[in-house]
């Protein structure tokens, strides 16, 4: 039914948001970076701290989780990532492995180990009925917001010569290199940004994800699935997958309760098995 | 040669240095030790540090010597995986020679450790695990928090009288959730009503909405709800977000759904909200009242829920079943002391049943209401003596 | 080790058919049997006592190395494929979740008495069970990237897990598997409160499919695996059935994984969806990178460290020692190559450089 489509598809657009950032990174830099739920758990708390502690307004949060997630994305990317890059795979899991354990613990440390909970500013509660659909304002807000970062995004990428230098990196970055495009520097800009939306994403799936110190390895599976099945050379890739793995995983839990968690991962296989590079990808010289 | 000398030498060192353990202490003839056993690391953390502070908090009270014999309590993290609960256990037996093991709180932790307490014959108090049949899996089991049926059954029965004649169910699915959903229905439809569904949610679970979408879209009278403590905040939020209230529907649930520890960060919608519970911070006596105060004042940030009152009362028992040993250490004999020991706790009156060897206390029924300024869950109902209506 | 030494012989200065080469780095190693003594020795350690003399160090941690044992056989699983072959996966818990509940229903069923619960027959049903899995998914991870393996991996072992917690009246469910009573290994040892048996029975188990993991790494299979690991094109390139060995690699190494969580379910007489959970997976993948990948020893290290270091840890700090053991991953990552194995030689060649190789002769 239709509520049910609006839900999953405000589910899949958060996801969108939430994993775009590590798409970006493996597809560019070809790091797998298993700690990037941190970044979003950090956006996430962050948000819990100025709201309740200091009372700061909601739609305060946002920017400032994006820019502080940024933030420690370019400082983490400069000391520690980057000396991980031409490492193996296995010791780039076993780093990013690492980094959430000490940012579970960490968070631990400072905030306790319950769930965090925020109360969102009146307006944005509620629900109205539209076209037979009951709409929750918030995840419409958050349709919206998504909607138009990924639309943003799409024309930095494509439309911008950032995007076009990006896009040349990720494609060869040798050749890249060759002329005169400074690859280093589109790296850390990228991993700031992907770092940055993580935490926007975190900030507004406090409300509807559960922000907790466990977040980053809970919610690590759902962005590698989106990942594997959107695959990481464009960003229209991952948006749908995101969007099909939203509308699968809460119709699943909406029709037949008891297979709920079944279902997103028996897609993620299923793709997997037939197309092992994604739903979505262009060809690219590795 | 001389590379293989040195690589063997250095593994070989390595490898015997990581080896050498504790060496044996004797264990004094005057210290009773009680190995505590509790999730501090994990979702169910939080629950962990509960059970820990309420201990600790008892032991501040009443100090550490009973019967001429000094405690001294052994705290450790079993981060929720049942074969880890069960290495510590035999640890503790084994190596610190516990007179007590304690904690456990999920219900296959304590399952996992039902063989080696009964053969070792070492009293395990239960300060959590709320499923049944725990009891039954040893006669060295003693619980003196809480089973799920017997919180579940006095609300159906006030559902029933305040007209609610149909109802669905949305529990996480393990143990005590289904337990909660199967006592519920077998009370209500006892009592004429009818259970429409039994949805359950996977234990492990980020996203309540579709559940809770589909439970709303069967148009029950009332909506039971469970769910493990630590994640009642988000499905609470989801709760309200779906405006469940608005449409009608009475959300109802066990008190797990609104732990005092977390109740302050609901919010205002979960105001009005009726739960049935053995304990509530906001419960009139002055032995509450007191424990209370020291709770907060030695765990800043926290307020006493169900959990911490359990690991207290936990203390008590074992303290007092040293008292009735004249101090002997002998595990069959301690449980034969706990059996039919009643007392009055900050929850109320409780006894530990002489036949089942689990908790019979007084059940109420309340509701969320503001109370200087914060979200207490008010008694206004109580059931006295409940008994686990699923022990034979 | 083995691979080391394989590897660094000029290959003009052998004379003398491959065969000889292959039985000279198969040859046993000093280091290896010091391994072995000291696992052993600390069962026997326990016994000290009782035998009439003290040891100043007495490890009294007896269900801890149990435990290490069977962890690290899981990492040597992994080792297998990963190390040998090539290959990343995420799915080894599942594998060995499966063994852990056949395992634990065979014992269950047979009620304590023979031959059904008789634990090595549950052993082997234990790793027949895995094994089967693992063969019917084995072709999810002959194609694709690393990435895609690592996921597919991860989606079987998922897969599993749900499954796990949905056939309730089989599996028991979120409580786990009760009740599981294996009768007398060998007919003559109960499983007893204090983990002795559990302990020596854990160790030959582990001891026997470590020497059968060894002899295959260095016999003609275990080479091409390496060659496949290399270089997979040219491997094909020159006739070797690749897919035909990496699907015989899978099965194996998951029939050991099924082996070593039938372990876990007989000394822990039970079984509970943990040990499907992925952390198993991940936890048992970190083990054998810490350790070392590729000369088996590094998952038994790795495991053993990292166990020791977890317990060590969390009796300081129960609620916070997480953050250390990241830490040590951290930098561990940063400064040491190739684990702890990595390690050890780095800091033995740089010692034996003073010292002038013998010339010429097979070393």
């Amino acid at each position: 039914m239709l509520t049910i489509l609006f839900d999953g598809v405000a589910y899949g657009m958060l996801l969108f948001v939430l994993s775009v950032g590590l798409c970006v990174t493996l597809g560019l830099m070809n790091f797998i970076n298993l700690a990037h739920g941190a970044f979003a758990m950090a956006g996430g708390y962050l948000t819990v701290v100025m709201m309740n502690w200091y009372g700061i307004s909601f739609y305060w949060c946002l920017p400032a989780a994006f820019i502080v997630s940024a933030v420690l994305g370019v400082v983490l990317e400069r000391t520690l990532y980057s000396r991980l890059y031409d490492k193996t795979h296995l010791d780039q899991v076993l780093f990013s492995i690492g980094l959430i354990f000490v940012a579970t613990a960490a968070v631990d440390y400072a905030m306790g180990a319950s769930q965090q909970i925020i109360n969102l500013p009146d307006h944005l509660n509620g629900r109205f009925e539209f076209l037979g659909a009951s709409i929750g304002v918030y995840r419409l807000f958050v349709i919206v917001i998504c909607g138009l970062l990924t639309v943003g995004l799409q024309f930095v990428i494509g439309r911008t010569r950032f995007g076009s230098r990006l896009r040349a990196s990720v494609d060869d970055g040798r050749v890249a290199r060759g002329l005169g495009i400074d690859v280093t520097f589109i790296f850390a800009l990228t991993f700031a940004f992907g770092s940055g939306l993580a935490g926007l994403g975190g900030a507004l799936g406090a409300s509807i994800l559960s922000m907790d110190p466990t977040f980053p390895l809970k919610y690590m599976i759902y962005f590698l699935i989106v990942i594997a099945v959107g695959g990481t050379t464009t960003i229209t890739g991952p948006f749908f997958a995101s969007i099909l793995l939203g509308v699968a995983d809460v119709a699943g839990k909406y029709f037949v309760p008891s297979i709920g968690g079944f279902i997103i991962y028996s897609i993620m296989v299923l793709v997997l098995i037939f197309r092992p590079e994604g739903l979505f990808t262009r060809s690219v010289r590795r | 040669m001389q590379r293989r000398t040195v690589v063997a030498g250095l593994a070989g060192s390595a490898f015997a240095a990581a080896f050498a353990g504790g060496v044996q202490v004797a264990a004094a003839q005057e210290v009773v030790k009680i190995g505590l056993i509790a999730t501090l690391t994990g979702p169910q953390a939080a629950s962990g540090r509960q059970k820990v502070a309420g201990a600790r908090l008892f032991m501040a009270q009443h100090g550490n010597k009973v019967a001429g014999k000094t405690i001294e309590l052994i705290v450790k993290d079993d981060t929720g995986v049942a074969d880890q609960t069960r290495r510590i256990a035999q640890e503790l037996i084994v190596n610190d020679k516990v007179t007590f093991l304690a904690g456990f709180s999920l219900t296959p932790l304590a399952l996992a450790v039902a063989p080696i307490i009964t053969q070792a014959k070492v009293p395990a108090i239960i300060m959590t695990a709320g499923t049944s049949v725990i009891t039954e899996r040893s006669p060295y089991f003693v619980r003196v928090s809480f089973t799920l049926p017997q919180q579940t059954v006095p609300l159906a029965e006030w559902a029933a009288k305040n007209g609610v004649k149909t109802a669905v169910s949305l529990v996480s699915d393990y143990g005590p959730g289904i337990d909660t959903q199967d006592a519920f229905k077998k009370r209500l439809e006892e009592r004429g009503g009818k259970v429409i569904e039994q949805i359950k949610a996977p234990l492990a679970n980020p996203e309540f909405a579709p559940f809770l979408q589909r439970a709303k879209d069967l148009k029950p009278d009332a909506l039971l709800l469970f769910v493990p403590a630590p994640t009642a905040g988000s499905l609470m939020r989801q709760v309200v977000d779906r405006d469940l209230s608005g449409s009608g529907i009475k959300v109802i649930g066990t008190g797990d759904i609104t732990d005092d520890d977390q109740l302050n960060s609901m919010g205002d919608a979960v105001l009005g909200l009726i739960t049935s519970h053995f304990y509530s911070a906001a419960h009139d006596s002055a032995l509450n009242k007191k424990f209370v105060a020291e709770f907060k004042q030695a765990n800043p940030g926290m307020r006493p829920n169900f959990i911490g009152v359990s690991g207290y009362d936990g203390m008590y028992a074992m303290y007092e079943a040293l008292k009735k040993t004249g101090g002997k250490t002998d595990g069959t004999a301690l449980v034969e002391a706990m059996k039919g020991m009643s007392w009055e706790s900050p929850r109320g009156m409780m006894s530990i049943d002489p036949a089942t060897r689990d908790v019979v206390q007084d059940v109420y029924i309340r509701k969320v209401e503001k109370k200087d300024g914060e979200l207490y869950n008010i008694e206004f109902d109580v059931v006295k003596a409940v008994k686990d209506p699923l022990h034979k | 080790m083995s691979a080391a030494s394989a590897t660094d012989l000029p290959a003009a200065a052998t004379a003398g058919p491959a065969s000889l080469r292959l039985l000279e780095a198969a040859r046993w190693r000093w280091y290896e049997f010091l391994f072995w003594g000291i696992a052993a020795a600390c069962g026997l350690s326990v016994l000290a006592p009782a035998l009439g003399f003290t040891v100043p160090v007495i490890p009294t941690k007896l269900m801890l190395l149990s435990e290490i044992l069977i962890l690290g056989l899981l990492a040597l699983s992994i080792d297998l494929t990963l190390g040998y072959a090539g290959l990343v996966t995420l799915g080894q818990g599942a594998f060995f979740g499966i063994g852990a509940y056949a395992a634990g229903l065979m014992a269950k069923y047979g009620a304590g008495v023979a031959p059904l619960s008789d634990p090595l027959l549950g052993l082997l049903g234990a790793g027949l069970a895995a094994s089967v899995v693992g063969f019917a998914t084995s072709f999810l991870v002959l194609r694709g990237s690393d990435l895609a393996r690592l996921m597919v991996t991860l989606g079987v072992a998922l897969i599993v897990e749900e499954l796990v917690n949905k056939l309730k009246d089989i599996t028991g469910g979120t409580d786990g598997l009760q009740g599981v009573m294996s009768s007398k290994v060998l007919g003559i040892w109960d499983f007893d409160l204090y983990g002795y048996t559990a302990f020596w029975y854990a160790l030959g188990i582990t001891f026997l499919c470590f020497w059968f993991c060894r002899r295959l790494v260095n016999s003609p299979f275990g080479y091409s695996l390496r060659a496949i690991k290399g270089n997979a094109l040219r491997a094909r390139a020159i006739g070797m059935p690749v897919n035909a060995r990496l699907i015989q690699v899978y099965t194996l190494s998951a029939f050991i994984a099924g082996v070593a969580g039938g372990l876990l379910a007989q000394t822990t007489q039970f079984a509970s969806p943990d040990m499907v959970a992925f952390h198993r997976s991940a936890d048992s993948l970190l083990m054998v990178i810490f350790g070392g990948a590729g000369h088996l020893y590094g998952g038994l290290i790795g495991a053993a460290i990292f166990r020791i270091m977890q317990d060590f840890l969390s009796n300081i700090t129960p609620q916070y020692w997480l953050f250390w053991v990241g830490i040590v991953l951290i930098l561990l990552v940063l400064f040491v190559r190739n684990g702890v194995i990595g390690l050890l030689m780095a800091a033995s060649q740089k010692y034996i450089a003073k010292v002038p190789p013998k010339s010429g002769a097979l070393k």
